[in-house]
């Protein structure tokens, strides 16, 4: 029975090989649609404004490519103001999500126990809401009179803060402090979940080995916990300050003209002033800015040499 | 560092005891751990000896009792503040150091600057001194166990704790581990209290061992007294194997006087020293009484009588035989016990032993030892869901 069920070997051979080639090829049909997602809504788009950015001419009569590569130094020109306000406001955005989102991203990793889950999705819950709803209600947190206005005034915390020029007249609406309340809000999450993610994954026992080498709590904090979650810190920088640097809804909403961000006049320049090519220009500089900002941070940073 | 100052001293546990909620890890436990000594604590996992060494280490808080090193009472103590390291079950190096850095811990957290001689001969000591400067995923689990063994030495400590620390190497690693950690602790004279599971590892390299079973101590003293007068059926089985027989005694005999003891079982009789009984007898009175396999002698039927007068004898047949190169197992049914195990030394091989061969087993009486019958005859008898 063995001998006349067995197949002949012959055949198996063709049979074999045929689905090897064919396995071969589903890694490249199974990255076709997302080439051609980047294909059709990065790259093209990206050439297309690249194109913008050299052209020259008018509405009525046309833009045409001139190669006018000045359009880039007096968009820099006009607008420095709003290119370093956007950083510094990103940056400040960026220090006060990771001073806030580092301690609770600690007591989730660490102290949460069984509340860890309903923690994490406390975290995310306001992605619920629309991100312009969430910040037009800060809008009213923050409006004069309310009450976190009051309370800030009387502790003359507002004093303070306008002397330093965050807050103007003892107001907070209309205020870089107010843009940057709003950016650290609304960014928050982006911090919280990296940084969770890798203090999550340091091994409790290290924390009881320098312990028992002689490192009090603060020391083992500063030589074990913090650099093996320096992946989350990056991370979660990142994530936080690169969107918070193009944003310009928290500026137009809880900002005003003093506290324009580049995001907004971007914006204004393709959607009022229809200037397309200082509007491409402008994105460009933007976009160089950024990666020149998180290049010369990453490799301060050197994570490439963590595990 | 004060402490480090007081020339040596025993570690002492007074009553010690952990509860959780309403579980108890260990129950008060009074232990001395000599100054010098090679302690080790052996037993099932959950059976107190990690929450032991986690007390001393001052990782776990201790429900009552204190702990005391050299005189002084260390039970309040945060870690940091111990003159004690621990090598960690699975090392628990930092990942972000290397190696020299991981070694130059202690050190630079008690604010010693100038560390590179002291890391130099410490890599030296656990012969690593090619590596000083990998990354701890760059090293074999060998190797990162010796860095962990030189991140704790070179604080010297008062006390070396071993958290199961060869639990993660394969077994021909173990054993040339458990030769260098001996060797380490005769070079450097530091107290080791070893946590483990491994009968046969705390054997070799302890001079005293603890057996803990249930969060007690059930005995304590050097391997080969341990192994030859077990005072309770679990240390009996736990520490290697032992064949044990239930049986009536039929004269009680007296310790002094010398006179043995006799017990009935299986049919036959077995005599044994009373010195070699811890447990009450009297006659009528029910004895387990034991003996290890490696003591016993088996001949076929046909030569029951060319056995010497005076041994102990029990009658039976081979049910399985393994032949494992130095010796042959067997397993033999007996009316004395259903599976009496006998490892013979491959000299000279009787071709008549095979299953299903009458046997007479037999032994010297001196060999023999007592057990209280009021316990379960297998406690610690390892299972293989235990072993994996």
């Amino acid at each position: 029975m063995s001998v006349t069920d067995a197949p002949p070997a012959p055949d198996t051979g063709p049979e074999v090989r045929r689905p090897s080639t064919r396995r071969r090829l589903v890694p490249y049909w199974l990255l076709l649609p997302g080439i051609l997602w980047l294909l059709v809504f990065f790259a093209l788009p990206m050439v297309y404004q690249a194109s913008t950015s050299v052209q020259t001419g008018s509405l009525e009569k046309g833009f045409e490519v001139t190669w006018h590569f000045r359009t880039y130094w007096d968009a820099l020109a006009d607008y420095y103001p709003q290119f370093i306000r956007s950083l510094l406001y990103a940056g400040s955005a960026t220090l006060l999500c990771l001073l806030l989102g580092y301690p609770l991203a600690y007591l989730i990793a660490f102290r949460a126990g069984r509340w860890r889950g309903l923690v994490l999705v406390l975290v995310i819950a306001p992605f619920f809401t629309s991100f312009l709803i969430r910040t037009l209600a800060w809008k009213t947190i923050l409006a004069d009179g309310g009450a976190v206005v009051d309370v800030l005034d009387a502790l003359h915390v507002l004093d303070v803060t306008s002397r330093l020029g965050w807050t103007e007249n003892n107001r907070v609406l209309a205020t870089p402090l107010a843009v940057v309340c709003g950016l650290t809000y609304n960014f928050l999450p982006f911090m919280i979940l990296p940084l969770y993610t890798s203090l999550e994954r340091i091994d409790g026992r290290l924390h009881e080995a320098a312990g028992d080498l002689y490192a009090t709590p603060a020391t083992t904090f500063r030589k074990v916990t913090f650099p093996l979650s320096m992946p989350g810190v990056v991370s979660g920088t990142l994530l936080t300050f690169i969107p918070a640097s193009g944003d310009y809804v928290n500026a137009e909403l809880l900002g005003s003209t003093d506290t324009k961000m580049v995001g907004s006049v971007i914006q204004s320049q393709f959607l009022r002033v229809l200037d397309y090519p200082t509007a491409a220009a402008l994105s460009f500089i933007l976009m160089a800015v950024v990666l020149l900002v998180v290049t010369v941070y990453i490799r301060r940073s050197g994570t490439e040499d963590l595990v | 560092m004060t402490q480090r100052q007081t020339a040596g001293g025993d570690v002492r546990l007074t009553g010690i005891s952990k509860t959780y909620g309403s579980f108890t890890a260990v129950r008060p436990l009074d232990l001395t751990v000599p100054q010098g000594s090679f302690f080790a604590l052996l037993g099932a996992s959950g059976c107190g000896k990690t929450t032991t060494l986690r007390m001393i280490a001052g990782l776990e808080e201790a429900t009552t009792g204190t702990v005391s090193l050299g005189g002084t009472d260390i039970t309040g103590l945060p870690p940091y503040k111990r003159p004690v390291n621990t090598v960690f079950q699975s090392y628990a190096l930092f990942p972000h150091l290397d190696v020299t850095e991981n070694i130059a811990f202690g050190l630079r957290r008690r604010g010693i600057r100038s560390v590179k001689k002291q890391v130099g001969e410490m890599l030296e000591l656990v012969q690593l001194g090619d590596f000083a400067h990998r990354k701890p995923h760059q090293l074999s689990g060998g190797q990162q166990q010796r860095v962990a063994v030189a991140r704790a030495l070179i604080n010297h400590p008062q006390v070396l704790l071993l958290d199961e620390p060869l639990g993660a190497l394969d077994l021909k690693l173990r054993r040339q581990m458990q030769l260098e950690l001996k060797r380490i602790q005769t070079e450097v004279g530091i107290t080791f209290i070893h946590v483990t599971h491994d009968q046969e590892e705390a054997m070799t390299m302890a001079d005293t061992v603890a057996v803990m079973n249930g969060g007690r101590v059930e005995q304590l003293g050097a391997p080969a007294d341990l192994y030859e007068n077990p005072r309770t059926t679990f240390v009996a089985n736990f520490l290697g194997t032992s064949n044990l027989i239930e049986g009536e005694v039929v004269s009680a005999g007296t310790k002094g006087a010398g006179t043995d003891i006799v017990v009935a079982a299986g049919g036959g009789r077995i005599r044994l020293s009373a010195g070699r009984c811890p447990a009450p007898v009297t006659s009528g009175g029910r004895l387990l009484v034991g003996v290890r396999p490696e003591k016993i002698s088996l001949a076929h039927a046909d030569e029951a009588e060319s056995i010497t007068d005076g041994r102990n004898r029990v009658t039976g047949r081979i049910v399985d035989s393994s032949f494992i190169g130095v010796s042959t197992q067997y397993v033999v049914e007996s009316p004395a016990g259903k599976a009496l195990q006998v490892y013979e030394q491959n000299i000279e091989r009787d071709t008549r032993l095979v299953p299903g061969a009458e046997v007479v087993l037999h032994w010297n009486p001196a060999h023999t030892f007592g057990l209280d019958a009021g316990q379960p005859m297998d406690a610690g008898v390892e299972s293989v869901e235990d072993a994996a």
